[in-house]
């Protein structure tokens, strides 16, 4: 009877032992990115977001992502932590969009400046699934702050928009401007443009819109948006990525927890302005 | 004794009909090597798929090309009041910098800072600073419009190079033609008129030829200030299809014009020296 | 009252005195040739006399009048005095005819079709009156020298002044050339020529002067010059340019 008793003892242990080394060596590897972003980053242990040059507020602030303040910085920081990154694990780059869908090496793992995801898009490159949905607001300069928020008002004004978003095509197909619109290079162009007069208005997402007229254009009113939920082609951002990129599946299981968590709520409501104070357009 | 000929060929022609035949085949031969080397190598490559998909998609090609060729029409219509402008003014300021008379000093210094400052800038700083500065000082609309200004600033910028080539077609023309046409009773400005201008401009149509091609080019950069010409629309294809193809079709369609405004310059050149002889 | 007189004309460039301190006179009619080896100032000479070099010290006078007066505006005077180049000279993007049509019109005035058949006669008379509409290029350098002649002459001028105008060209064509010369003189023309062509010189010319180191050292009839020289230099000159 003792002989059987020792025996079990013996494997006992053996199994003690054999558990606590597993979970030791789980535990590293959490503490190397998580189970589910190990060897799929860039930089083995690390995480690499591109951002904007410069970078914007709401989105950033000062232009230092770093720091964690702003929407997209703090969102960046959530997810990582939800992979499993620690703080000092977050590396970040600077990008343009034709750097993130040119063909060949990238130097990120997500880019993140408020990316419209389209079907278009969704052919060449990859999306999170989206981490906010945009009102597009209608920003307006001295001379037309009186102009009513109806589509039949906008038609008639001069419209301006940054030549890669998402704006030239909605204000083509929602508004039918009955001038020729103006495109630019960036936001800073749209602003002098809107400066000088040469256009009356342009199309933004609300926040950047918000920003826009309180900070950079004087004189200058968000005269409305578009119902965000409402319309079928609604603006939602989503974190690119290299097309086939196995790291999506690791992002968007950190995004949904965010979600159903609530986390992303209330990092939206601290860094994005309140936006009843803006009419909806009829 | 005389070594009869073949019928037809003499024994130098036969020759060099046979070098002609060679030279013929191996430049075939290295032709089509170099061509095979490049069809067959090239896709060879690791990232050759992802690059076609991305640089030359043919879908992508045909959905943006018509519009593409619409946004084209605005860059022909600013070439189309901008180079007249320049071949003007590049004129006066090439004149102006040859003044001789201690009256019209002040032109000549004046063109003499003209070209220094516009052709040590880069172009797309002038069209920024005219196309928003000038603008942004409370012009009424239409008058501060982009393509105003814009326009402007090319015909500046251009100007100058135009008019430096001027003044070397100028000083090309040789001094006896000067003495000669002076020792007909001739003013010196229908010297310049009559017979240094006409012979100078001959001169130099090469070099202007250059520079008209090169603004062409240059209309593009008014993009930045407003006007969607095609470098401009091929960027919102590019950012609304995630792909480069649409700046590719941009540039086959530079290419379409400029290729045969090339060889019809090659052309005109080649009549007049016809035509003189 | 003398056609043309110089008197003590000096003319510089930089250090070099190209013409130091030249008298001469030239009468209505006359042909003066000026003879002397390349350098010695001839062809500076001509073109101070058509006031296309300022000169820095001495007189010029035509017709009793100081056209050398600085500052004088020279376009009166050239239009009265007509040149013809060594090296022709003709506007290369013209044709003959415009070529000499061009001075007529814009400095007297007068319409294309007042000149025409003046011009035509002209050509004509110079027998170029097929070749009025070629480019200087399609011609022959004989035909482009009297083509020359021909846009001085259509300017009506009271002087000719020829730069060695035949040196430029092959010999087989001087002798044209030379026909035209004689042809102008037989017509009255007032002529100084700077040439190397000593038997035209010898044959046709009024007065011959002799030129070294811009001065003129001997002047006279062709007969006294060619056949009596007086001066070492002249004889000198004249055995090596005759033999």
């Amino acid at each position: 009877m003792v002989k059987i008793n020792n025996e079990k003892v013996l494997s006992m242990s053996k199994r003690i032992l054999v558990a606590t080394f597993s979970l030791a060596l789980l535990a590293t590897n959490a503490l190397a990115g998580g189970h589910c972003a190990a060897d799929k980053t860039l930089t083995q242990g690390k995480f690499t977001i591109a951002t904007g040059n410069p970078a914007y507020f709401p989105w950033v602030l000062d232009d230092a992502p770093e720091s964690g303040q702003g929407f997209e910085a703090a969102v960046a920081y959530a997810v990582a932590k939800e992979m499993g990154f620690a703080e000092q694990d977050v590396v970040w780059v600077r990008s343009s969009f034709d750097e993130a869908i040119q063909p060949g090496v990238k130097n990120f793992d997500v880019n993140m400046q408020q990316y419209s995801i389209t079907a278009e898009r969704e052919q060449v490159v990859d999306f999170s699934v989206p981490y906010y949905t945009a009102p597009m607001a209608v920003l307006v300069g001295a001379g037309a702050t009186d102009t009513k928020p109806t589509i039949a008002a906008l038609k008639g004004l001069k419209w301006g928009a940054v030549g890669s978003t998402t704006a030239v095509q909605k204000i083509a197909s929602i508004i039918q401007p009955t001038n020729d619109p103006l495109l630019y290079g960036d936001n800073a162009d749209v602003n002098a443009a809107i400066s000088a007069n040469q256009i009356d208005g342009a199309m933004f997402d609300l926040p950047t819109a918000l920003f826009l007229s309180a900070v950079m254009i004087e004189g200058s009113k968000v005269i409305g948006q578009f119902p965000a939920a409402s319309s079928d082609n609604a603006d939602q951002f989503g974190m690119l990525m290299e097309e086939g990129n196995p790291l999506k599946a690791c992002v968007d299981e950190a995004l949904t927890a965010m979600i159903n968590s609530g986390t992303l709520a209330s990092i939206e409501a601290q860094w994005l302005q309140d936006t009843t104070g803006v009419p909806l357009i009829k | 004794m005389q070594i009869p000929k073949a019928a037809g060929m003499t024994r130098r022609e036969r020759y060099e009909q046979k070098q002609r035949l060679k030279s013929l085949i191996i430049a075939a031969a290295s032709t089509i090597c170099v061509v095979a080397a490049l069809v067959i190598i090239v896709p060879m490559t690791p990232g050759w798929e992802k690059v076609q998909k991305s640089f030359f998609n043919g879908e992508v090609l045909a959905k943006t090309f018509p519009k593409l060729l619409d946004a084209f029409t605005v860059n022909v219509m600013i070439f189309a009041w901008s180079a007249p402008a320049i071949a003007i003014l590049g004129l006066l300021i090439a004149l102006a910098r040859d003044a001789k008379s201690p009256a019209l000093f002040p032109l000549r210094i004046f063109g003499a800072a003209f070209t220094d400052v516009f052709r040590g800038v880069p172009v797309i700083l002038t069209v920024y600073l005219i196309g928003f500065g000038i603008p942004g000082l409370g012009l009424p609309r239409p008058w501060n419009s982009p393509f105003i200004w814009g326009s402007l600033a090319l015909v500046l910028t251009y100007s100058a190079y135009v008019a430096e080539i001027f003044r070397a077609g100028i000083d090309s023309v040789h001094p006896s033609q000067r003495a000669a046409a002076l020792s007909l009773g001739l003013s010196e400005r229908q010297v310049m008129r009559d017979v240094v201008l006409p012979q100078a401009i001959r001169n130099v149509v090469p070099s202007q030829m250059n520079m008209l091609i090169a603004l062409q080019k240059d209309v593009s950069l008014l993009s930045f200030i407003g006007p969607v010409e095609i470098f401009r629309q091929a960027g919102v294809f590019k950012s609304l299809f995630a792909n480069f193809t649409p700046y590719v079709g941009a540039a086959i369609i530079f290419l379409i014009v400029t290729i045969p405004a090339t060889r019809y310059a090659d052309y005109l050149m080649a009549r007049q020296m016809r035509e003189r002889s | 009252m003398h056609k043309i007189e110089l008197h003590k004309v000096v003319k510089r460039f930089g250090q070099n005195t190209v013409c130091d301190g030249v008298d001469l006179t030239v009468e209505k009619n006359q042909m003066v040739c000026l003879i002397g080896a390349s350098g010695a100032g001839k062809s500076t000479l001509l073109r101070c006399i058509n006031l296309l070099e300022p000169i820095e010290d001495g007189e010029i006078f035509l017709d009793g009048e100081d056209i050398s007066i600085p500052g004088l505006n020279p376009q009166r005077v050239r239009a009265k005095i007509g040149m013809v180049f060594q090296n022709f000279n003709l506007f290369p993007h013209m044709t003959a005819y415009e070529n000499a049509i061009l001075a007529p019109r814009r400095v007297h005035g007068l319409s294309k079709l007042q000149l025409q058949s003046e011009i035509e006669a002209l050509f004509e008379r110079f027998e170029l009156a097929d070749r009025m509409h070629n480019y200087p290029d399609q011609l022959s350098g004989g035909q482009q020298q009297r083509v020359a002649i021909v846009r001085a002459l259509a300017m009506k001028p009271e002087v000719m002044l020829f730069d060695e105008i035949t040196s430029a060209l092959d010999p087989q064509l001087v002798g044209d050339v030379l026909d035209v010369l004689l042809k102008l003189k037989s017509q009255g023309m007032t002529m100084v020529l700077a040439t190397h062509e000593m038997g035209f010189a010898r044959q046709a010319a009024d007065k011959v002067c002799f030129l070294k180191d811009g001065k003129i050292i001997e002047e006279g009839t062709s007969k006294q010059v060619f056949d009596a020289p007086k001066k070492s230099e002249t004889k000198a000159f004249l055995a090596r340019a005759l033999k």
